[in-house]
């Protein structure tokens, strides 16, 4: 349900990156991208409900404007596969949309705003089982903020952010939230 | 969403839309490899059926094992109620098993909310006599909306979609679960049938009510034929099964008056040749295949949101 508070910037913590900020890291992990999988052949980008799908798509336009190469992009619901589904009332489902390529045989790079815990990426490994067998599995995600639980890393990372673990981080994107930001902030996102 | 499902009215229009999306999305289930969820491990699923059905258990017991719960079968036939024993006792029992949702068909209507007061799991009603059905209702509020907005059916409910619900209405409770989902919905409901098969106090439900079902089919976007139930029925209702379906049953002639986008329904098992001809009932504009497999998708979205999340707090007797 976090797409639908809308806070506004000032009023809802400290930015720490800005629309110029997220666009060049987005450009940045773009060209890591091309460079790791040399050209991005065979590239499968997913991103995760609710902003690692717009992240996913904005990641393949830049792909395409650098190289010209279509790299197919979808998007991966990982609700029925997390560990903390008990501790809170069933919740609504994101889409999985898989791209007619399938995934078998791909490097499938996993897109989020957000890496904390671990255990969203650690369901991601899980729903991606069950959908196919790709050649490799690789991480992107815009803001890596510490504090894991799992043993989970991520391959391209577009802003370490220190953070205490009272903190909480919010993204917002364009795509959602009519802005594009990170914000910093010491309470819970506005509901 | 409450903790049972005993009757569509329990459901909001927020509810009903939440199970239609989550169907929606557990559908693209069905053209995977693994047809399966790790969601409701280690959760128990008793399928309790007083009364003869297939169809309705399988299409629960497939539910609840793609999305890895345990089914415990348990039919009354060749068991304990066989013996004797009362409907109160086989819920202690179940109690005693662990179960976390209990699906229940009985011939008594009311069953269904009289186990609800005797079990700490979720209760969800697999049919209770002539009262309710609702899962056959979400699974056919489902069939239309796929049928009828394709890809853009997401989020969306059924404002304007004008549906009638043909013949057996007094046994039905498929019929009333409908008209009570279907308006809750924004559906408008006509309920065509001879006098003698609507129920008395029809004129209380939010629906419109025919004798003549030729005059409603060109204004029809759905029209859901009900199976005449001939083992319910101890007095002659109508004179023959012959002029029944002369006047009410859907055949060929019949189809031709619906509109072109006009889809006809079914829940099942059909009588052919009595309330539905053999050549509407496997032409393209019959959704009766689809609705059995929209049975085992929507049944997952009610058995997920049941279970799938933190226990309903405990209500105080």
């Amino acid at each position: 349900m976090g797409a639908t508070g809308h806070p506004v910037a000032g009023r809802d913590g400290l930015a720490v990156l800005d629309a110029e900020e997220i666009r060049r890291a987005l450009t940045r992990i773009a060209h890591e991208i091309l460079e790791r999988t040399h050209g991005g052949d065979g590239v499968v980008l997913l991103g995760i409900p609710t902003r690692g799908v717009p992240l996913a798509r904005r990641l393949a336009a830049r792909i395409g404007e650098f190289e010209g190469v279509e790299v197919p992009c979808g998007s991966l619901d990982v609700t029925m596969h997390r560990d903390d589904l008990r501790l809170r009332p069933a919740r609504a489902l994101g889409r999985t949309d898989l791209p007619p390529s399938g995934i078998d045989g791909k490097t499938v790079v996993l897109v989020d705003d957000v890496l904390y815990s671990g255990r969203t990426v650690r369901a991601a490994l899980d729903a991606l089982t069950d959908l196919g067998r790709p050649r490799a599995v690789q991480l992107a995600v815009l803001v890596d903020r510490g504090h894991r639980e799992l043993p989970i890393r991520a391959d391209y990372v577009g802003k370490n952010l220190p953070t205490s673990q009272r903190e909480v981080v919010h993204v917002l994107l364009a795509e959602i939230d009519a802005q594009d930001a990170v914000m910093i902030s010491d309470e819970g996102r506005p509901s | 969403m409450k903790r049972h499902l005993i009757s569509a009215a329990d459901l909001s229009r927020g509810d009903a839309l939440l199970i239609l999306d989550t169907a929606e999305e557990l559908a693209s289930l069905a053209d995977r490899p693994i047809k399966k969820l790790p969601t409701l491990r280690g959760r128990t699923v008793v399928n309790l059926f007083f009364e003869d059905s297939t169809r309705t258990r399988i299409s629960f017991e497939a539910a609840a094992k793609r999305l890895s719960a345990d089914v415990i079968n348990f039919s009354a036939k060749g068991s304990s109620v066989a013996k004797g024993e009362s409907l109160k006792d086989t819920a202690l029992t179940l109690e005693a098993m662990g179960a976390d949702a209990v699906v229940i068909r009985h011939s008594a209507s009311g069953a269904a909310h009289r186990l609800a007061g005797w079990v700490r799991g979720s209760v969800v009603n697999a049919g209770d006599g002539t009262h309710e059905h609702p899962t056959q209702a979400l699974l056919d509020a489902f069939t239309i909306r796929r049928r009828l907005k394709g890809a853009t059916a997401r989020g969306t409910a059924l404002d304007g979609i004008r549906v009638t619900i043909v013949g057996d209405v007094l046994h039905s409770r498929v019929a009333r679960s409908n008209v009570l989902l279907l308006s809750t919905l924004g559906a408008e409901v006509t309920l065509a049938a001879p006098p003698t098969l609507l129920p008395l106090a029809v004129d209380t439900w939010p629906c419109a009510v025919s004798y003549d079902l030729d005059s409603e089919l060109p204004k029809s976007d759905v029209v859901m034929m009900l199976r005449v139930q001939q083992e319910r029925m101890t007095a002659a209702y109508f004179p023959s099964v012959r002029e029944y379906s002369r006047r009410y049953g859907m055949d060929t002639a019949r189809m031709a008056k619906m509109p072109d986008h006009a889809i006809v329904m079914h829940p099942g098992p059909m009588n052919r040749g009595v309330e539905i001809a053999a050549e509407v009932a496997d032409s393209v504009r019959s959704t009766i295949v689809e609705q059995v497999a929209n049975g085992v998708t929507t049944r997952m979205a009610v058995l997920y949101l049941l279970l799938g999340g933190t226990e309903f707090p405990e209500v105080a007797p």
